[in-house]
């Protein structure tokens, strides 16, 4: 059978089937369903991220006012009129020292964005100029068999997320490497499943501060040595324990559930139990396993933000910790930033999940 | 040991090359634990089944012939009497006896070609992999599926998928095949070919075939003899009947033999009662 590869199967593949009603628009001749598609489909959703925004103005601007008649309230009733006559001069003229702090509304949040960018840009320059200028010293060092000098300047916001992607996705092969085997062997026997059961009752509810807490204790005595930086290991280590639990049984439950048919095809056919496990048993719970990875993988980025915050490690979490400390007149449209970057991340993350299913699973239908 | 059936001046006119025995099942008791004590599927079943027989089994719906034919299959395990296949008695399952199930259970994310390979790689493991790939390809080919190869199991039609159950079944060369009502969710056209692809194969291999089915025509098609079984519980052979139509059949002389009413009668009568 010749198998065609459009766009059109390419983005739902993906689980972005919504991209082609803009595709719809630009090529094919339009019916009228592809009108309601398209308003569906794209116009519906667009509006009600306009109403969000709008709301979230609306709000915004409100608590903003709030905490404004506060200020000059107090200011009245602690220094006497002129102070408070001043402070709403201050406030009205858009001074950053005496600005409510509040929810920011989206301008102010749009501004940071541009400004956490500019400041990438300016530290990515930075990081250049040092290469450059410490090339040819770092050569000589290396020769010297000295270690080569590196860039010790703060991370920017771009760095900082793909240094949380990095402890997501060590975590996240933490995780598969540990759940995955042992769902197969908790599966595959009763006894074994019996065993572990109250295993997976009792700690797949545990919180993760308390997970970092318990890799805290043993990663630190392992490590006494080493003058090597623990906190990515515990961050990591800490992000696999929390997020396995729904992989281990997720894997458990489809090992164990294997259609009966198939079953006996295997035992008429007396496969090896090598042959069953591999050709019987795990093609047909790879569907359940994926649900579980999936899972896995967007509680890992969930916890991610609580553990590095707990753990110093750098990150994500760290940056909305560090902002939240901070207390400057933007840090609080920094923090909504890291949100929209981090819901984004993890949607993304969960598109990617979906998409390695679709091409490795036999079955097309109940993916979503 | 094989034991010989003694003939017994029946109306059965020797149409078998051989009157050895292939399948003896003798004093066969099926019984299910329950709460309010034990239930019993199958008591004092005798059957004995002569080398190359294709013999169909009818009966009621819960009546235990799926038991019945899981116990030889060595699915299921037997509670008393034993099941022997050349006089030796069988522990457990093995490929000596094929079986194609009602559904046709066909690993979806393998290929046509791959599901026939399981069972043929298993059976011929010193073969080399071109021949154990001729041995499949060619079974594909009979149940009409060379167009099929590399086709998913999950992309074919409920029919085709049951046409690899079967090629998947004859491939292993066992020596005795047993059928769970293969056709019983196909639709009468599909349902048609399929007895005509089955019957087919099954004129050039002559394997021992025992198979259950709910169609009295289909029974009467495809068998030899058609074993009644009573309604449980406690069931047992009922009846047999013999039918002495020549092989190879064509649906239309059957269709047109003098007996072929005779027969069908006997049996609705035997269900009807």
């Amino acid at each position: 059978m010749k198998q065609s590869i459009t766009l059109g199967k390419v983005t739902k593949f993906m689980g972005l089937g919504f991209l082609n009603t803009f595709k719809d628009l630009f090529t094919g001749k339009l019916e009228k369903e592809d009108y309601i598609n398209f308003l569906r489909k794209s116009v519906v959703p667009l509006a009600s991220i306009l109403l969000f925004i709008g709301l979230w103005h609306l709000g915004a601007k409100s608590l903003y006012n709030t905490e404004a008649e506060f200020k000059i309230e107090k200011a009245l009733k602690d220094q006497g009129p002129e102070a408070a006559e001043a402070m709403r001069a201050c406030i009205a003229s858009g001074d950053t020292s005496c600005q409510p702090n509040t929810l920011p509304s989206p301008s102010q949040v749009w501004t940071s964005y541009k400004s956490l960018l500019k400041d990438h840009r300016i530290i990515k320059a930075d990081k250049l100029a040092f290469a450059e200028k410490t090339a040819a010293l770092n050569e000589k060092r290396v020769a010297a068999g000295k270690d080569a000098i590196t860039y010790t300047g703060r991370p920017s916001f771009v760095d900082q997320i793909f240094r949380s992607l990095r402890t997501v996705f060590a975590g996240f092969l933490l995780a598969l490497l540990i759940a995955v085997p042992l769902g197969i062997f908790i599966g595959l026997s009763p006894t074994l499943k019996s065993s572990f059961n109250w295993f997976i009752q009792i700690f797949k509810p545990v919180s993760p501060v308390v997970w970092y807490l318990l890799v805290f204790m043993i990663v630190k005595t392992l490590l006494i040595d080493s003058n090597e930086d623990s906190s990515f290991t515990i961050s990591f280590i800490s992000v696999g324990l929390c997020s396995m639990w729904a992989t281990l049984v997720n894997t458990a439950m489809g090992v164990s559930s294997v259609d009966k048919d198939y079953i006996n095809v295997a035992k008429v056919l007396k496969l090896g139990s090598f042959q069953k496990i591999f050709k019987v048993v795990l093609p047909s719970s790879l569907p359940l396993i994926f649900t579980g990875l999936k899972i896995t993988l967007s509680v890992a980025w969930m916890v991610l933000i609580a553990i590095e915050l707990l753990a110093q490690s750098p990150g994500l979490g760290l940056f909305v910790w560090e902002e939240f400390q901070n207390g400057a007149n933007d840090s609080n449209a920094k923090i909504i930033v890291a949100m929209f970057v981090i819901g984004i991340i993890g949607f993304l993350l969960d598109r990617l999940m979906l998409t390695i299913q679709n091409a490795v699973s036999f079955d097309k239908t109940d993916a979503i | 040991m094989s034991t010989i059936i003694k003939e017994t001046g029946n109306t059965h006119n020797g149409i078998f090359p051989s009157n050895e025995v292939m399948l003896d099942l003798k004093k066969l008791k099926k019984v299910y634990p329950t709460p309010k004590g034990d239930y019993v599927v199958l008591e004092d079943l005798d059957l004995q089944i002569r080398k190359e027989e294709f013999v169909t089994i009818i009966g009621h719906s819960g009546c235990g012939k799926t038991t019945m034919l899981s116990m030889i299959a060595g699915l299921n395990a037997i509670s008393g009497g034993h099941i022997s296949v050349l006089g030796k008695h069988i522990k457990g399952p093995g490929p000596d006896r094929g079986v194609i199930f009602q559904a046709p259970s066909l690993m979806p994310w393998m290929t046509a070609l791959q599901n026939v390979l399981l069972g043929v790689n298993q059976v011929f493991p010193h073969a080399t992999k071109a021949q154990r790939n001729d041995i499949a390809k060619y079974y594909l080919q009979k149940v009409g599926l060379e167009d099929a190869f590399n086709k998913r199991a999950s992309e074919l039609s409920q029919g085709m998928q049951q046409r690899v159950g079967i090629a998947r079944a004859f491939a292993i060369k066992p020596k005795v095949l047993l059928l769970d009502e293969p056709f019983g969710m196909l639709d009468s056209l599909t349902r048609g070919e399929l007895q005509d692809i089955l019957i087919e194969i099954w004129n050039k291999e002559k394997i021992t075939a025992v198979m259950i089915t709910h169609d009295v025509d289909e029974a009467i098609f495809l068998a030899d003899r058609v074993v009644m079984m009573t309604s449980g519980p406690r069931a047992k052979i009922g009846d047999i009947l013999d039918i002495d139509f020549e092989r190879p059949r064509t649906r239309k002389s059957v269709l047109e033999h003098d007996d072929y009413y005779k027969y069908r009668k006997h049996l609705i009568d035997f269900l009807e009662h």
